[in-house]
């Protein structure tokens, strides 16, 4: 009993220190393991290569795993808000943990970044989501851009094959609502679990429609599957995937069978093959840098480059908000959402960020590219 | 959803019904591991499926020409476990035993690593591959059972459940440290493919097939003809009595747990070349098969197996119906069965 309370008042006193401090408390949420882990690695990877000085200000870095559970990811934000004090948090990797964090951020009125692609996160703006911000493209633009592609490609008829959870759920929506705004027929949909060892069902299912095109909605290797058994069966026409396969993983676990796949992304995934005159140019090499710098060739990924989005963002704002106020203070978190809001062409490895009142988003169709797999690499469509 | 005219033609028949034998044979196979362990030992083994995701997992990552990283966990094991066994031996003054203890749980697991380093494991056949993968995983199925089970082995079959998912959950953690949260895929042993009528069977669906079918007759030989497959009936059947009879419940215990870690990594690399396998695959899989084990009242082994088939079936003509509901319907048959066993069978008190 004694030992116990000579441990809390050390752990106490730990935590006056970081408290007296007055340097500017970053507090970070990812998935980092979990079903989302293949997202949240790269991103907590991403915050080792963040300036940890900002406006001559130090920068301390608290990261918590949230483990993908949106519970864990509510207990992390109230610690890091109530022990740690935190001037902004960036988090969390996905849709239900960060529209599960709105609440608590709002109440504590401290300015989030999400790195979760619904556009749920930001919208409708209301009194919470004044605090809450986000770095990933909407799913709208994402699917606006696939039904396009489709319709350019003279493209009738189209199935969809998704994830049974609110990833596949939520693209099915996205996509109906644009397919049939252009008169594009959707003539299956099915769902699939991440962890499925086999989708003959599905698959024999949509091809019994005989559809021109398949769209596969599913993040990471899992959205490989449908692609190979599909091959397998014989299927001759065109097949899209969703961003969320954007990295070098999916590449290798779908081999041959995805050539002649095509998909949107932000523009980083191909950010080499991008003009000069394009100002994510810039940015989004820079990250790759770095983040090959410290992981190896041919390591980055697109989610990764969420996290750095988000970096580029806080980066910016503080010197705004250090003007206004000391961190650690009411004030300056107030003035750290107010110069986030603020923030016009900041030009970022996913796109171009206009923040403005009513978009907490920012981006426009600069932050979006179709990009189709050759010989087993991503090839920007002109 | 949209709804059309879905025709369910004999094609589409044969296929789904391929689809649901190749998968059941797998959850045949756990289902027979998960009766074997619980009978012998009253383990319900929920890491089983663990084994399949590692067996499957340890081949990848061979084939990649890396080092895997299960073979430092094996050392880890074998270290822990010649610690307790060897300090028990000398304690009890047989000095004799120590060879023994230290020559299979550090001489082999390290003997494995410099192996593993030394070979080019990239180019190395297949079947040396599969083998070397085989030869890592198995033996963690006995390195469990003496660091974790032995020690509570007479304890009730609750706390044997609740320290089995406290192992799954800890696989399941380690299989992300070790192997990352990608899935992986392996290529198949053959690019057979074999014309049956309107079917294109794939050479690897027969692997799976045919070594399900082979390894169960093994099985059967195994209990039937063998001193340590009669043993472990023995065991099964009447543990204080098998006892008595000098069958050591330990080594019972042992051989079964090497009996369910060989079945579920066997699993893994059968499986591995048909669909992509994550770190974290082995639980739902090892669920199914457990659900199959159920239907056989976690006591027969035909039962079982037969089950297991209707599991897989059941599957593959769900995810063609009602894709969106395919688990909920394979994990609701569950209910019936447990309803229908509870009305038939008689119950009967654990002796404890």
């Amino acid at each position: 009993m004694k030992l116990n309370n000579t441990l809390l008042a050390a752990i106490g006193l730990a935590f006056a220190a970081t408290a007296a401090q007055a340097d500017i408390n970053v507090g970070v949420i990812v998935s980092a393991t979990g079903p989302a882990a293949s997202l949240g690695i790269p991103e907590k990877n991403t915050f080792a290569l963040m300036p940890t000085t900002i406006g001559g200000e130090k920068v301390n870095y608290i990261i918590l795993d949230d483990a993908s559970d949106t519970t864990t990811a509510v207990k992390n934000i109230r610690k890091l808000i109530t022990e740690n004090k935190v001037d902004v948090i960036i988090g969390s990797t996905i849709t239900p943990n960060s529209l599960a964090m709105i609440d608590v951020t709002a109440e504590a009125q401290t300015p989030m970044i999400s790195m979760a692609a619904s556009a749920r996160i930001v919208e409708p703006m209301d009194d919470k989501r004044r605090w809450v911000f986000k770095t990933p493209q909407n799913d709208a633009q994402m699917s606006t851009a696939i039904v396009e592609h489709m319709t350019n490609s003279g493209v009738k008829t189209v199935a969809f094959i998704g994830f049974a959870d609110a990833y596949g759920e939520g693209w099915y929506e996205q996509f109906k609502s644009v397919a049939e705004a252009r008169k594009l027929q959707i003539v299956g949909s099915e769902r699939f679990n991440r962890n499925d060892t086999s989708v003959t069902g599905q698959v024999l299912k949509v091809m019994s429609t005989r559809p021109d095109a398949i769209l596969i909605a599913g993040s990471g290797t899992p959205a490989a599957l449908p692609q190979k058994t599909l091959k397998e069966r014989g299927y001759t026409g065109k097949l899209y995937q969703t961003h969320g396969v954007a990295n070098n993983d999916f590449l290798r676990v779908c081999g041959k069978d995805c050539e002649g796949t095509f998909l949107p992304a932000g523009p980083v995934l191909v950010a080499a093959q991008l003009p000069d005159s394009n100002p994510v140019k810039k940015p989004a090499l820079e990250y790759i840098a770095k983040y090959e710098a410290a992981h190896g060739k041919g390591s980055v990924s697109t989610f990764g480059a969420h996290a750095w989005d988000a970096g580029l963002l806080m980066t910016a704002a503080i010197p705004e908000a250090l003007k206004k106020a000391k961190p650690g203070s009411a004030e300056f978190r107030a003035a750290m959402r107010d110069a986030l809001e603020g923030i016009k062409e900041l030009p970022a490895a996913h796109g171009i960020f206009n923040m403005s009142p009513t978009d907490h988003l920012g981006f426009d169709q600069r932050a979006r590219v179709m990009v189709q797999i050759q010989n087993g690499t991503w090839k920007l469509v002109q | 959803m949209v709804r059309r005219g879905f025709v369910m033609d004999f094609q589409i028949a044969l296929l789904l019904g391929q689809d649901g034998i190749t998968n059941g044979a797998i959850y045949a196979l756990l289902a027979l591991a998960l009766v074997l362990v619980f009978a012998v030992t009253r383990v319900i083994f929920i890491p089983q499926g663990e084994f399949v995701a590692f067996g499957a997992l340890t081949l990848a990552m061979l084939q990649s020409g890396a080092l895997p990283a299960t073979v430092w966990l094996l050392v880890g094991m074998g270290v822990v476990a010649a610690l307790l066994d060897g300090g028990a031996a000398l304690k009890s003054g047989q000095s004799k035993k120590l060879i023994g203890v230290a020559g299979w749980n550090l001489a082999y697991p390290l003997g494995l690593a410099a192996l593993l380093a030394a070979l080019p494991l990239k180019d190395i056949p297949m079947l040396a591959q599969v083998l070397l993968a085989l030869a890592i995983v198995v033996p963690m199925g006995p390195l469990m059972y003496r660091l974790v089970y032995q020690p509570i082995a007479a304890a009730s079959v609750l706390i044997l459940l609740i320290v089995s998912v406290a192992v799954h959950v800890g696989m399941v953690g380690l299989g992300l440290l070790f192997f990352g949260a990608e899935g992986q895929r392996t290529p198949p042993f053959s690019d057979a493919r074999f014309e049956v009528g309107p079917l294109l069977v794939s050479g690897q669906t027969l692997w799976v097939i045919f070594a399900s079918l082979a390894l169960i007759v093994a099985l059967y030989l195994f209990f039937e003809r063998t001193i340590y497959g009669k043993a472990l009936r023995a065991t099964a059947i009447n543990r204080v009595g098998a006892r008595l009879m000098g069958i050591s419940p330990s080594l019972a215990g042992k051989l079964t747990f090497l009996l369910a870690a060989f079945i579920g990594a066997l699993s893994g690399v059968l499986i591995a070349p048909i669909t992509t396998i994550y770190y974290d695959t082995g639980f739902l899989i090892g669920l199914k098969g457990f659900v199959a084990a159920i239907i056989g009242g976690l006591a027969s082994y035909p039962i079982a197996a037969i089950g297991a088939v209707m599991v897989g079936l059941l599957e593959a003509f769900s995810s063609f119906w009602a894709s969106a509901y395919k688990e909920v319907i394979v994990f609701t048959l569950i209910i019936p069965v447990l309803l229908w066993r509870s009305l038939t069978s008689r119950h009967v008190e654990e002796d404890e």
